[in-house]
Formats: C-alpha cells, structure tokens, sequence
C-alpha cells in the first residue's frame, strides 16, 4: 500500500473531555483504503520545543466525504499546539502507516481500550462489521467524566466500560471487568490498544487462557516509516519497528 | 538550465544532495515519497560484519529543534545486505554508498572487503564517528592515530571511492581530518551527531537507554557549518557537509563554506520528500542568483 504525504483541511476541532480533544480533516483527493490500527504522522507548526512529526491513531475514516478523524490525547507541548488548529487550516500527515490487526475467523471477538488506547478502535470496530461482524467492546477510563463519543461506539458494537472510580459501568480496570475475569474464554480473540501496563497484563492473561491477543503498541517514534529504528520493541525475533512491522503484534511474541 | 553535476574526486553526483546514513533506511522505504533517481546519492544504514540488535529502547528524545538517538547500529549484517537488500536496490539511477562501521579495525575491513565486491556501489562511507556503540565506532574517530590505523586497513582491501565520516565530538577536527587524508581517504563526511544527553525531571531516569546519544538536526547546523569551513580550507580532497540541513538555504550555506556536496538527514523524518525538495530550493536560488555551475558556490564565502 502506498505512503503518502498529504494536506488536509481542518473541517472540524472539538474538545472531548480534560484532556483529548478530536480533529476531523478533509481530502481534496479520494482517501486510500485504511486498514484498523492504522496511523498518520502529523505535522505540527508553530510549536516552540517540537521538532518532530507526532504519531497518531485513525480513529475513523468516511471515503464518501474523503474524512478522517484523529483522537488526540494532550501529552506535551506538540499536542497542545496542535490544539490550537481551527476550521480551514491545513494540517500535514504522512498516512497510512503501519499493519494493521488481522481480520476476525467469527463474532466471538473483543475489543479492549484503555484511555486514549480507545481511538483505533471505532474504526477497527467499524471495519469489521463492514465485513459482517459483531464485535464486543470493552473500554476502559478514569472515570465517567473521561468517557468519550459512547454513542459513537454504540453504533459498532456491544460496549461495555470500566471505571476506576466505578463511576461509570464496572469498578475497577479492564481487567477486572467480568467480561474478562469470568469469560474470556467465551472469545476467540482480543483486540486491544492502551497503556503498555494494561496490554502486557492483558496479553499475558490472554496466553494463560489460551485466547489470542493482538495489541497495538505505541513507542515514541520518530520517521514513522521505518528508516530511524527508534521505536523498536523486543520481541521473539529480535528488535521490530512499531511503525511498519507493527504496531499490531501478537502478545506472544513480544518480549515486555 | 544550472549545471548541477559534480565530480566528487571520482565520485559522479548529478546533483550536490545525498541522503545520510540511519536517515534514509535502504532507501526503499522513501520509494513512495522520492524518486531515488533524482538524488545525487543515497547512503544507506550503518553496515556492520555481523547482525546487530541495537540498543534497547528508549532510542530517541526529542530536544528543541532537534533529536538524540541511540539506536546502536541495529543492522542485519553486510551478508545479509549483499545477499538480500542489494539485488533490490542496485539498479537505482544514483549512487548508492554503504556506510561501514564495526567494533574492531578486522570488522570493519572484513565489512568493506565484501562491499568492495558489489558492482553497483560505488563508494563506502566508513563510520568512525558512531556514538552510540560501545566499542569501536566514535573510539576510532576522535584520535589521530586510531583514525589514521583504521583508514590505512580499509584502504589496503577498499579500491572504490573511500569517503570517511568524522565525529565532531573532538578537540581539533582539522587534525583528524588530515590524519585520514593521509592515509588515502577520497573524501570527507561531516559531522555524525553530537554527544547530547536528556533526563526526565519527572522520573528522574534518562530518557534514552544508554543516557548519552547523539544529536542531530538543526541543533546542531552551526556547529557543523563550522567545522566543514575549518576542514574544507585545511584538505585538499572534497568534503560532504551535514547537520541540520533543512532546507535549500541550509544548503547552500554548506556548500558556500567549503562542502562540494552535503547530506539531508534528520529532515527526512519531518517530511519524507526533504531531499527532493532541497534539491528543487537549490536549483532556485542558483537560478535566481545566476549562478550557471553548483560547483561556483563551493567555498564561494566572501569575507
């Protein structure tokens, strides 16, 4: 699939809660397919300290109106100046990047979140029912007051959440979570994307009851496609680059 | 029409931009953003004699208008680069050199042995400027002597073009520069990265693996535009200038201080096509200049 570097138009920047906020951008052009856990390199201007491009999840995808929808969570000064973007500007991304997760063999498959780990997953969820699935999610948040576009994710799948504060669905992490404490092995797969805590927790669990994971990772990174080695994660085979030959891995190959 | 050709001491450029090595991959993976066969060369990742892992991660910090890395020579070893990636990449209209670098003085002259057999490259960049290897690499290139003994090695089994890369994190880069003249270099390449170090205040821990790293991009240009302007007036073999080139103008300024060809590094991480463009912001300013010949601006400086 090839790369491309792009100009989109901001068509729209809307705070979602303290701390992400989502920018949907438009193509002149007809968007190439993109595939779940895909993700774009984005150009800041402006911003004093930053340098580099920022790496970000496509959190959903229109082809009819050429529309891409990125969840940005506020991590430092890049991500604050980006913010800053309004209606009309042009915002600069290198896309699509990366694997992508494998498609499902059936319905008995699991979408975990955790955090901004939710933003690949309206699209992935999407996508698959596109292809006739029925996917289940399970999202996981600080609390009720973080819980972004439910309505949204709705739309693609049954969706079940966590809080740690238990403000919202069940107490706790996605861990905890009956779905995946009691029946995880009522499912084939699991799909997940969030702090690198909860996907070697999950992963490692998912092992143990023989149920395959596929996680999304998100190491810094700098080129994005390949060439700086910087992102690299351990795995069975050696060193492997999160943004080509990844960041979809199989739990069991990397080495946390 | 500017002529843009440049006889590099033997080496034919069609234009003064080449790509750095550790920036540029093996090349392929620009083939979606550049046409390689626009580039006056392309130099692809540091090539060790045996596969290497690399450092662990984290490799990379982000700094003000620049990066560190630590990526530590992560290569498949020149075995598999001769068997595997070479056949992919060696009908490229443009100069492909492999940069070279290795542990021991043996490595690397065992490496540029097996290079030295591949028709379509031309040149090696020999790597004696690596910070982030803990033997060989930068150890070579900040003593005259180490320098000096690692090039004569190399130059005894290397008959192509021998371009050597120096650190910048030495006392007198002149004298170095010199040492590896003498010792039969063609040609020069500078700067590698600068020694840097960053710590997160929050955790306290470095924020790359192996603490130190080398820093590259604009950060850095100064100091590199400096130290080729001290070398270009001290050697007589040409020099291929690097550091923070971002864009035509940073160029030029390279080629005004001494450089008769430079290389476009960190900047391809920000755009992919950086090289491209570069090349296409120099043949503007000569039009607009009227200058008819790329080589009138080497060491055109006026002071």
């Amino acid at each position: 699939m090839k790369k491309q570097a792009k100009d989109f138009i901001i068509i729209k920047n809307i705070r979602l809660n303290a701390d992400y906020y989502m920018l949907k951008l438009q193509s002149e052009e007809a968007l190439p397919l993109i595939l779940p856990a895909q993700f774009a390199e984005v150009k800041i201007e402006g911003a004093k300290n930053t340098f580099l491009r920022r790496p970000i999840s496509i959190h959903d995808v229109n082809y009819e109106l050429n529309t891409i929808s990125l969840l940005v969570r506020i991590a430092g000064e890049g991500t604050k100046k980006l913010e800053e973007i309004k209606s009309g500007d042009i915002l600069n991304i290198v896309y699509p990047l990366g694997n992508s997760y494998s498609m499902p063999d059936n319905d008995k498959i699991l979408l975990v979140g955790g955090g901004i780990g939710v933003a690949p997953l309206l699209y992935t969820a999407k996508y698959f029912m596109q292809f006739g699935f029925n996917p289940t999610l399970l999202l996981g948040y600080r609390d009720k007051y973080c819980i972004i576009r439910n309505d949204k994710f709705a739309k693609y799948g049954n969706v079940f959440y966590t809080t740690e504060d238990g403000s919202f669905g069940e107490k706790g992490n996605v861990l905890n979570h009956s779905l995946l404490k009691d029946n995880i092995k009522t499912f084939d797969k699991i799909y997940a994307c969030g702090p690198e805590s909860m996907l070697k927790a999950l992963g490692k669990y998912a092992i143990k009851n023989n149920v395959e994971c596929e996680v999304s990772l998100e190491n810094l990174m700098a080129c994005g496609i390949g060439a700086c080695l910087c992102c690299v994660q351990n795995t069975n085979e050696g060193h492997k680059c999160v943004c080509t030959e990844g960041p979809v891995f199989n739990a069991k190959d990397i080495i946390w | 029409m500017v002529k843009l050709d440049i006889d590099f001491n033997g080496l034919k450029l069609k234009n003064p931009i080449l790509t750095a090595s550790g920036t540029f991959g093996y090349g392929t993976e620009f083939s979606d953003f550049v046409d390689l066969n626009r580039l006056g060369g392309f130099i692809v990742k540091g090539t060790t004699l045996n596969p290497r892992e690399g450092n662990l991660y984290p490799r990379m910090a982000e700094t003000p208008s620049g990066m560190l890395n630590a990526v530590g020579l992560q290569n498949k070893g020149v075995g598999v680069f001769c068997e595997e990636i070479y056949p992919r990449i060696k009908d490229t209209n443009s100069n492909i050199l492999v940069n070279v670098s290795g542990s021991t003085i043996k490595e690397y002259v065992a490496t540029a042995e097996k290079i030295n057999e591949l028709e379509n490259i031309p040149a090696i960049e020999l790597n004696i400027s690596c910070p982030n290897v803990k033997e060989g690499g930068m150890a070579f290139g900040t003593s005259c002597a180490s320098a000096e003994e690692v090039v004569k090695e190399v130059r005894k089994v290397y008959k192509k073009h021998l371009m050597v890369k120096l650190s910048p994190n030495v006392t007198d880069i002149v004298s170095i520069a010199k040492a590896v003249e003498g010792e039969g270099a063609d040609s020069l390449s500078l700067v590698n990265t600068l020694l840097g170090m960053a710590i997160d205040t929050k955790t306290r821990k470095p924020k790359l693996s192996t603490i130190t790293g080398g820093l590259s991009g604009p950060a850095i240009k100064p100091v590199a535009l400096r130290m080729v302007w001290q070398v270009a007036n001290a050697v007589k073999v040409p020099v291929c200038g690097l550091g923070g080139i971002m864009n035509g103008e940073d160029a030029i300024e390279f080629l005004l201080a001494g450089a008769s060809a430079v290389q476009v590094g960190t900047a391809n991480f920000i755009n992919p096509d950086a090289s491209i463009i570069i090349l296409e912001e120099i043949e503007k300013y000569c039009i607009s200049n009227g200058i008819k010949d790329i080589n009138d601006l080497v060491g055109a400086m006026e002071v």
